[in-house]
């Protein structure tokens, strides 16, 4: 009896935590106007409305590019960095850590008044740079946890063996160091790449008129109207996020990758 | 160490050390000093120092209301985020091997999905031809409101920042081995007794953790009790967007993100010290 309530309540909390990305499914299929539950018909109207939606289309595209843009910097900022924190022994290097790690710590609302203030002065709102810095704030930070942690588990006799049979450094690092990192590189990618594509509150404070992120375009739909429209992103969102998550607990297990 | 390679580890650290104080250790520093400057009207700064805004913040009760509110919302969010995860997270901890990775990862990927996603799945769910409005009129009742109040904006909170503690829980319970269970239960302790004194002693830190995460992230929540809230829920966290973006005052804004920063200091010395305790 206990056992069986036991049971029960566990499968309750599953739906519970499960309910809204699960329901966005059906209800991105209805036929209604409104977001009325049970829909009165199936259909897939929203889906045709969304195709025929070229600003919400124009920002999933702007999203992509940003997405793939602050994936390629920061891996390319954070992997030098994470060799050097992960490895070497030097006076200052726990304050670095803190310090690379931090943004992650406050809250995102802060920090993006904090870039609004700073970039209306430079002209950077709205444009791409001033999206990929600020999308930066918050991916690069994860993209130096994660390759640290994948610099700390390389087993540290290969490179030693590869520059004692007269490796150059480059060549250690090009042919040893990052093909057995490659799994914490793809981490990484996929990680940032979340994190920038999902990011919503500091592209709110930095977006433009000209230039706007689907999450933030989709914030302010959800704000004005509510219909099944944004159940139908909202489907194609969680099926992206999924084969994401798929491949990234292939690769590794994703609760390994998420440092936990 | 010849000289170029004891120069390298710098520079390989000074692209991240560089974008870190372009986008984090400038822009906050400013955002400080901007609270002690004084506002014009237009959303321009002035140059002169003041401790007007502060002295407004002090003075207005409507912002010692904000903080209190915030406060008063999250300590409830933290305690159903609590209640909700750890029953979850110990059937996850005591599942079999090949069950677990599956559960862990059904249990973290919502935590992928964008929060405008999960809050619009919340409106589905709570709004007025929504899904619970819908069972409860099936049994020929009048469904209360759920959506533009405090009540679904608590809910859908506690749904978003499960993920984040069923996390903090299973790293938790980490130090707990089925032997020291079994142990316990062989000397006779029944097994309700068993969870109180050994389960959850050992599960402490775990649950310290998630609750400063649930009740930091509900401070700082913005998304959900801007959209769920339809305006009517009014938090640090939106007043900060709305007096940064729609009211254009600067000054205010900053002087209000201090002090959220202000309420997480208060939260981390807490957990520190309720860390120390539990640990002794």
């Amino acid at each position: 009896m206990v056992r069986l309530f036991h049971r029960a309540l566990i499968g309750v909390l599953f739906l519970f935590l499960l309910a809204p990305v699960l329901l966005v499914m059906p209800m991105s299929f209805s036929a209604d106007a409104f977001l009325i539950w049970p829909p009165s018909g199936f259909s897939t109207r929203w889906y045709v409305a969304l195709a025929r939606d070229t600003g919400l289309l124009k920002a999933a595209g702007n999203s992509l590019i940003l997405a793939i843009l602050v994936c390629a910097a920061a891996l390319l900022i954070a992997l030098p960095a994470a060799l050097v924190l992960a490895r070497g022994r030097f006076p200052g290097q726990a304050a670095i850590v803190a310090l690379l790690s931090a943004p992650l710590l406050l809250p995102t609302i802060v920090l993006a008044l904090a870039l609004l203030i700073v970039f209306v002065g430079y002209g950077l709102i709205g444009s791409w740079p001033g999206l990929m810095l600020a999308h930066l704030l918050v991916g690069l930070p994860y993209a130096v946890r994660v390759l640290m942690t994948a610099v700390s588990t390389l087993p540290p006799d290969v490179e030693e063996a590869a520059s004692s049979l007269g490796a150059a450094p480059w060549s250690v690092f090009r042919r040893v160091t990052l093909p057995l990192m490659m799994p914490g590189v793809a981490a990484a990618t996929a990680i940032v790449f979340l994190v920038s594509f999902d990011e919503v509150v500091i592209s709110l404070f930095v977006v433009g008129p000209q230039l706007t992120t689907l999450p933030v375009a989709l914030f302010h739909y959800v704000e004005t109207r509510t219909d099944p429209l944004v159940a139908a992103v909202s489907a194609l969102l969680v099926v992206l996020t999924l084969a994401i998550v798929l491949i990234l607990e292939r690769a590794l297990g994703l609760a390994r990758a998420l440092g936990k | 160490m010849s000289g170029p390679s004891r120069l390298t580890p710098h520079l390989l650290l000074a692209p991240a050390l560089l974008v870190n104080f372009a986008v984090f250790l400038a822009p906050m520093l400013n955002l400080a000093v901007l609270s002690f400057r004084e506002a014009r009207p237009g959303g321009s700064i002035g140059t002169r120092f003041t401790l007007s805004t502060w002295q407004t913040l002090i003075e207005d009760p409507y912002y010692l209301d904000l903080v209190t509110g915030s406060i008063g919302l999250a300590v409830p969010v933290t305690i159903a985020t609590l209640l909700a995860a750890y029953p979850l997270a110990l059937f996850i901890h005591r599942a079999s091997q090949r069950w677990r990775s599956l559960l862990v990862v059904a249990c973290v990927s919502p935590l992928l999905v964008s929060a405008v996603v999960r809050t619009y799945g919340w409106m589905v769910i709570l709004g007025d031809s929504g899904l619970v409005a819908a069972a409860i009129r099936t049994f020929g009742m009048k469904p209360p409101r759920m959506v533009f109040n405090t009540a679904g904006v608590a809910i859908a909170l506690v749904e978003i920042l499960m993920p984040t503690m069923i996390l903090c829980l299973l790293a938790g319970f980490g130090r707990l081995s089925a032997a020291l269970e079994e142990a316990a239960a062989s000397l006779g302790a029944p097994p309700f007794r068993v969870f109180l004194r050994v389960v959850l002693p050992l599960s402490l830190p775990g649950v310290l953790l998630g609750c400063l995460l649930a009740f930091v992230l509900t401070v700082s929540s913005f998304i959900t009790p801007k959209l769920l809230g339809g305006g009517r829920v009014i938090l640090l966290a939106t007043e900060i967007y709305d007096q940064a973006i729609v009211t254009l005052n600067w000054p205010v804004a900053a002087a209000l993100s201090v002090l959220s920063l202000a309420v997480f200091g208060a939260a981390l010395m807490l957990y520190g010290r309720l860390l120390r305790r539990v640990e002794a």
